[in-house]
């Protein structure tokens, strides 16, 4: 059984003014994690994909409604008793957020922080707790734990903190992490270091990996499977060193494409127009306007997702533009 | 070789340690020429000093010691107070979102330095505003907008077009596309390569993201922990690089193929 399934997922918000229209920020995403798997999200900003988390947590606002399916194991998660979803979000499922500076109390010990969540939801007592997390820090390769848990968030470097937010993350053993662009904050050595962290325990523990990040280089080094978003939906879906090696919609391809290279001087490839947001989609397909193979029906009729052999697109002419985009990639 | 345009000698900086800390050598005996036309990069992770150098040469910071020379002249270093250099060294900085005044109409910001600087009379600066933000990229609608109503790339334009205002001889861009998306800093990027080709300026690039140091620099200095450990052209360093820390950087580029790894934990 998969551990996570997203299916069709469309999350609006109710608009803070009495008479403001609706606001859709996610049209349609659906993805699966199974245990074990890293699955990695793709997008510029705006395109939903810290609500696509949010919304897997319960961490919405108020004003949202939500559609779809969002199962975790088989149970939904939206329809998710008080009880069992304290459970959910204290023991089963973990977080890690872009900013550890911003998610860690300044004025308590590092200990603290670490076997707080663990002693509040009564896994473990304190001693228990604390001997855990000395045990975890030396896994991610923290060599003096005791010293490390008394002192404060300041003390440490944002690459440390970052491997702190790691522990804390899989201190009540979850069966699913989140990473909201963990390492977005990092210098690239130590990004590096945190992502070898990470997918070392994620494989080692058989944990699924929810992997959000807008560095798509980085994204299909580190997962298994890629989600592309943009504007509020998934427009492909497949393994990752497919869709990187031959993308099949022209936003993955124009990504990939515009993407300074590392190793050659070449101008990189633009895509005219900035990053929409879901809710200023219109009819038609919301990269039509950026999109230099969009047609007629592009701009009037929305592409639903199709699946072609482990790939999964959203566009009117995948099949035709197949060829092309796998041209665009290799020149 | 003719006399450089920018010449950086000796360049240090100390921040004096706070109560019992001890001081902090941010910058540590920095030198570099840059010639006319040239862009330079410098390279390095946070910490490395490449910051506070880019600010002492834009007079934003004092030196402790050593000094920078435009065109021979002195306009930074020991003893030396701040914004010298005037209006031929300017700087646009990594945060659109924070270097544009929230209040203030994008063609107001433009045509103020104007006013200051020329003394135009006003429709000649309308004139050279249209002018301005149509070499950015955007057009003379967008003269009448608040900054919150524009992208974060079309900011990066708005804050890229106040700098050239003044008719600057060296652009100091530090990470200038590194808050933008993927797709909105490929066109930054672009436009700032067909801004040196059209403008005949020197840029100094500050920035941590080497694949966009090789598109944008002809040579780039790698600094860590103040102090310039490598330096040569672009191509050369990231081709070739000769020191270990500069080859430790560029092993940790995510690219096809890539295996994240470990080095011993370190504080």
């Amino acid at each position: 059984m998969n551990l996570l399934d997203i299916e069709h997922l469309r999350v609006d918000l109710r608009s803070r003014e009495r008479r403001g229209a609706p606001r859709t920020v996610i049209h349609d995403v659906s993805l699966t994690i199974a245990p074990g798997e890293a699955v990695g999200v793709v997008g510029e900003s705006g395109s939903g994909k810290s609500m696509t988390v949010k919304a897997v947590m319960r961490l919405l606002p108020r004003r949202a409604t939500v559609g779809g399916t969002l199962e975790f194991r088989g149970t939904s998660i939206p329809a998710m008793p008080g009880r069992d979803l304290a459970r959910f979000r204290s023991q089963l499922v973990s977080m890690i957020y872009q900013d550890p500076r911003a998610h860690i109390n300044p004025l308590r010990t590092i200990g603290d922080f670490l076997i707080e969540g663990v002693v509040a939801s009564g896994q473990m007592n304190r001693a228990e707790a604390l001997e855990a997390a000395c045990t975890l820090l030396r896994d991610v390769g923290v060599n003096d734990p005791q010293r490390r848990l008394s002192q404060y968030p300041h003390q440490l470097s944002g690459g440390l903190l970052q491997r702190m937010m790691i522990v804390m993350a899989l201190l009540p053993s979850p069966e699913l992490v989140l990473a909201d662009e963990p390492t977005t904050a990092l210098d690239v050595t130590v990004q590096s270091e945190v992502m070898a962290i990470l997918t070392e325990q994620i494989r080692e523990r058989s944990v699924g990996l929810l992997f959000i990040t807008h560095d798509l280089d980085l994204a299909a080094a580190v997962t298994d499977s890629l989600a592309v978003m943009h504007a509020g939906t998934v427009v492909e879906r497949g393994p990752s060193a497919d869709i990187y090696a031959a993308p099949r919609h022209p936003y993955t391809a124009a990504l990939l494409a515009s993407r300074p290279s590392p190793t050659s001087v070449a101008r990189p490839v633009s895509i005219p127009g900035r990053p929409v947001s879901a809710f200023e989609a219109g009819e038609g397909c919301a990269f039509a306007s950026r999109c230099p193979y969009a047609i007629g029906q592009c701009r009037t009729e929305r592409p639903e997702p199709r699946t072609a052999g482990t790939r999964t697109v959203a566009c009117h002419r995948s099949d035709e533009l197949e060829a092309v985009l796998a041209e665009g990639v290799r020149a | 070789m003719s006399e450089p345009l920018l010449r950086v000698a000796n360049l240090r900086k100390v921040f004096p340690g706070q109560g019992t800390a001890d001081d902090l050598v941010a910058v540590d005996g920095v030198s570099f020429d840059l010639q006319q036309g040239e862009s330079v990069a410098i390279v390095g992770e946070s910490g490395s000093g490449k910051t506070t150098t880019a600010r002492i040469i834009a007079g934003l910071e004092t030196a402790t010691d050593g000094e920078v020379l435009l065109d021979g002249k002195t306009v930074a270093g020991r003893g030396i107070g701040l914004l010298r250099a005037g209006r031929d060294i300017q700087m646009v900085f990594q945060d659109p979102f924070g270097s544009l005044d929230p209040r203030q109409r994008v063609g107001a910001a433009i045509e103020e330095l104007l006013a200051v600087r020329f003394r135009q009379p006003k429709a000649e600066r309308r004139a050279r505003v249209a002018e301005l933000l149509e070499q950015v990229g955007l057009d003379e609608q967008h003269a009448g907008e608040y900054p919150r109503s524009l992208s974060g790339g079309q900011r990066q334009r708005v804050a890229i077009a106040r700098a050239l205002a003044l008719q600057p001889r060296l652009l100091i861009l530090d990470e200038a596309v590194a808050a933008l998306d993927v797709s909105v800093q490929a066109q930054v990027l672009n436009l700032l390569i067909d801004l040196r080709e059209q403008l005949d300026i020197s840029y100094l690039f500050v920035s941590h993201d080497l694949a966009v140091v090789r598109q944008i620099s002809d040579r780039c200095l790698v600094m860590n922990e103040g102090v310039v450990v490598e330096a040569g052209t672009t191509a050369d360093i990231l081709d070739h690089p000769g020191q270990p820390y500069t080859q430790q950087l560029l092993a940790a580029v995510p690219r096809p193929g890539w295996v994240p790894s470990r080095r011993a934990a370190t504080a």
